[in-house]
């Protein structure tokens, strides 16, 4: 262990709430010891859940564990939080490349150029993002552009959109940032269900009537992900909760909040065929859990429309 | 552990509460109740404690504690349900008019002299 992150864990000990973290949770994911540096923010944002560069910390470190889904909902919540945050805007700018959404790519890169105009190397990606849209609309491309369109849609983990690219690790290098994609992982575009929902990625879980995920994810407190385990078994708490109403003649049934020892657990009927699990800690009480999970219930109700 | 019929009556003074059943958590069969006319207390009983095994199951599977309180919301009334050590679980049936946290409360602290 450096020095440096020596002095930042003694510094966070003897004061929980300094927000440190953000310093020694950036030193951590930098080295490497991504668990450390999970556990660091994840305790620092319960902390500070209201502070963009916390939000913005974790994401980084999701990036490197693996998790593009979850990073992408912690940026969009940072940017929530503040809208100018020119790293979220980067990270952002990353996942919408990786995802083969140019567009998206370009407005969040150019933002922090114009924010930033001295980070070349931001600058570099930007201009390679333009280069990729310009010939993605070229006459010559014209013929494979649906294929391509189609493939990235339909697959856009894979490296459809960005072929062996060498520049874009320079937004990390200039943002700090050090990005390590699953080149199998699903666009994170696509599966945010609960997009602009805090924790829509963890802690927010879509299932079917089968018991499969729809969307969101849940882990457990020790960051492992349950979120199939669990939407498995919550196949048929829907249909029992509707019976158990219906036959003490009370109607249709609304919602079921469980208080556990450790956490607000509240379930939800999105629609007929899907149940809605929303998990958060005991810091916020079962009232704010239920509304929340009316946020996330439209949410839901939304994209399956969309879906359909 | 305190007479279980007389808990039950106490939480039936609750407003609003139109009864509640001390349920085997094992296979939802009625140990004491308390209710009023025209509650099925078997119904009651049955589909509580399934509830609450299922519950439990998906709260261990998330790697949360167990479940020490839950409510199932409907358009005019509640179900609320607490365990009682490992082998029981006490049920009440709400009103729409129910206070519920006064419910919860004493549901609570009769679920601690029950085990």
């Amino acid at each position: 262990m450096s020095d440096d992150i020596r002095g930042m864990t003694a510094e966070l000990a003897a004061d929980p709430d300094s927000l440190i973290f953000l310093d020694l949770g950036e030193a951590l994911r930098r080295r490497g010891q991504l668990d450390a540096a999970f556990k660091v923010a994840r305790t620092g944002l319960s902390r500070y859940p209201e502070l963009a560069k916390a939000h913005d910390l974790f994401a980084r470190i999701l990036c490197d564990r693996g998790e593009p889904d979850r990073a992408f909902e912690s940026w969009v919540t940072a940017l929530q939080l503040d809208a100018g945050l020119v790293s979220a805007h980067k990270g952002l700018g990353f996942l919408y490349y990786q995802a083969g959404d140019l567009a998206s790519a370009e407005k969040h890169l150019a933002y922090s150029t114009q924010v930033d105009p001295d980070d070349t190397g931001t600058a570099a990606a930007l201009e390679r993002v333009r280069a990729d849209a310009a010939a993605s609309r070229a006459p010559q491309a014209a013929a494979t552009a649906p294929e391509a369109v189609t493939a990235a849609q339909s697959d856009p983990g894979t490296d459809a959109a960005a072929p062996g690219d060498a520049s874009l690790p320079t937004i990390a290098a200039t943002g700090g940032l050090a990005f390590s994609f699953d080149e199998g992982a699903r666009s994170p575009v696509q599966e945010a269900v609960f997009s602009g929902l805090d924790g829509g990625a963890d802690g927010l879980l879509l299932v079917d009537a089968n018991g499969l995920r729809l969307g969101g994810g849940l882990r457990n407190p020790d960051g492992v992900d349950v979120a199939d385990s669990v939407a498995a078994l919550l196949a048929g708490v829907s249909k029992e909760a509707a019976r158990t109403a219906r036959l003490l003649t009370l109607g249709d049934w609304r919602g079921l909040s469980v208080e556990c020892g450790d956490g607000n657990l509240y379930l939800s009927a999105p629609s007929e065929s899907t149940l809605l699990l929303t998990v958060r800690g005991l810091d916020v009480p079962m009232g704010r859990v239920a509304r929340f999970a009316e946020r996330a219930s439209v949410a839901a109700r939304s994209w399956l429309e969309r879906a359909e | 552990m305190s007479n279980p019929v007389e808990l039950l009556e106490r939480l039936s003074t609750v407003r609003g509460l139109r009864g509640s059943v001390l349920v085997s958590a094992a296979d939802g069969l009625i140990v004491a109740e308390s209710l009023m006319t025209g509650v099925d207390g078997r119904a009651v009983a049955a589909l509580a404690a399934s509830l609450m095994n299922r519950l439990r199951r998906a709260t261990e599977c998330a790697g949360r504690k167990e479940p020490v309180f839950l409510q199932l919301q409907a358009q005019s009334g509640s179900v609320l349900a607490t365990p009682c050590g490992a082998e029981l679980v006490l049920v009440a049936v709400a009103g729409p008019d129910a206070n519920v946290g006064l419910a919860r409360l004493e549901m609570l602290e009769a679920a601690g002299r029950l085990v």
